[in-house]
């Protein structure tokens, strides 16, 4: 009885302690906006990066080869979910299930990736990366995912992540997709084995990153 | 004159929810306390149903009160607070059987062994001493600055988190920490032989 008494007193002095001085808050925007917000300076970048990229060439590969339009649609839209993705998952009463979102688009990224290393195989005559353009690829999606994770991580702060490993390792995603789908600009090769697993360890590589890194800033946020 | 019922059904209840946390994310405290003290029975039930520990249960209350806190601004007044404040009281209680079961694993419960350990530092005189020393803590501490005590009493005394204690006293991090430095180096000073 005196214990329950005690529990009680001390319910009731956090109640006070939070009530009291209760200082308005302004209310977070909706995580489709919050995404859109994100998707816009992404889309900034992309802009930039044309300006100084070679478009007609990046024009002919597209139209040469489709699977490279399934590969880029598919690494644009695994950009996008996992943003919408990250944003949700960072309210307090998110379902896990929010992080299943961008798998069908990363799917559709890899498999159409996968049939380009086939036809660099089959194909006489395709330019394939060599270990130089391959490590230079590896240093463009490590390189532009800082900052783009970096961003994406201060934003998703802002609301109260109560799974900040998933939340840090689906915005892990969202980066690395983008900075996948913009090295499409500075890409004057066809996707062979070794340029898709270095690229697949750049991804894997930032998604760990921030799993283990920004989710720990989510959780000193919380 | 109209007189108004009050809405006791389930939707009623969370509608009435929704209008308090609207009320507390504008600002007011009256509505806030009233909302939390709702809550309560809520979060046992929901931690009840998950398989805390009655002995624990209050400590999922507690959690989820700050959780409530800190996550006000993320609630949408047009979805249901019953609903919204289910998933945080499942994903606390979730989170504490986590904590229970990891100390659970480094930790051994042997009553026997630990009543028949000999402690080879035991003095009889200990306890006098210890008394002595309590007194005087309290009395030093007594001595501190308010913004020193209060940084020591949830930090070291209440052992709450930087961010828990920064809810409640509504200050910084960085400023709880330097006073708690100041107030432990104040303490030390106070505490040594011949002061």
């Amino acid at each position: 009885m005196n214990t329950s008494s005690n529990t009680d007193s001390a319910h009731e002095r956090l109640i006070r302690d939070l009530a009291t001085d209760l200082i308005p808050v302004r209310r977070l925007q909706r995580p489709s906006v919050r995404a859109f917000s994100w998707l816009a300076i992404v889309a900034t970048t992309a802009v930039a990066l044309a300006l100084i990229a070679d478009l007609p060439a990046l024009e002919h590969r597209l139209t040469a080869t489709p699977d490279m339009w399934l590969a880029v649609t598919g690494s644009t839209a695994t950009a996008i979910l996992a943003a919408f993705a990250a944003f949700k998952l960072s309210l307090p009463d998110a379902r896990r299930a929010w992080a299943f979102l961008p798998l069908p688009a990363a799917l559709l990224w890899i498999v159409a990736s996968g049939v380009g290393c086939l036809r660099a195989w089959f194909v006489p005559g395709t330019h394939v990366a060599d270990l130089r353009e391959a490590r230079d690829c590896l240093i463009f999606i490590v390189g532009l995912s800082v900052p783009l994770s970096a961003l994406l991580i201060k934003m998703l702060r802002r609301a109260c992540p109560l799974q900040p490993g998933l939340t840090a390792a689906i915005a892990g995603l969202a980066a690395a997709a983008a900075a996948a789908t913009l090295l499409n600009f500075f890409h004057p090769f066809d996707a062979a084995a070794t340029d898709l697993a270095v690229h697949a360890f750049a991804v894997a590589l930032v998604i760990l990153a921030n799993r283990a890194f920004s989710g720990r800033l989510l959780v000193a946020n919380f | 004159m109209t007189k108004t019922v009050p809405d006791d059904t389930a939707a009623g209840v969370d509608r009435r929810r929704s209008a308090f946390m609207a009320a507390a994310q504008a600002g007011d405290g009256a509505a806030y306390q009233a909302l939390l003290r709702e809550c309560i029975p809520v979060v046992k039930s929901v931690a009840r149903g998950r398989g805390v520990a009655a002995d624990r249960i209050d400590d999922v209350v507690q959690d989820v009160l700050l959780t409530i806190h800190r996550a006000r601004h993320t609630y949408d007044p047009s979805r249901s607070f019953t609903a919204w404040l289910c998933v945080i009281a499942d994903r606390r209680a979730i989170d504490l059987l986590r904590r229970t079961r990891r100390q659970d694993v480094r930790e051994v419960h042997a009553p026997l062994a630990f009543e028949s350990h000999v402690d080879q530092a035991a003095d009889p005189a200990l306890g006098i001493t210890h008394v002595d020393a309590t007194g005087t803590v309290a009395r030093a501490l007594a001595s501190l600055p308010m913004r020193q005590r209060e940084a020591v009493q949830h930090l070291v005394l209440e052992e709450r988190s930087l961010a828990d204690a920064a809810a409640l006293t509504r200050r910084t991090k960085g400023s709880l920490k330097v006073n708690l430095h100041r107030a432990l180096k104040a303490l030390r000073g106070k505490m040594e032989p011949g002061e």
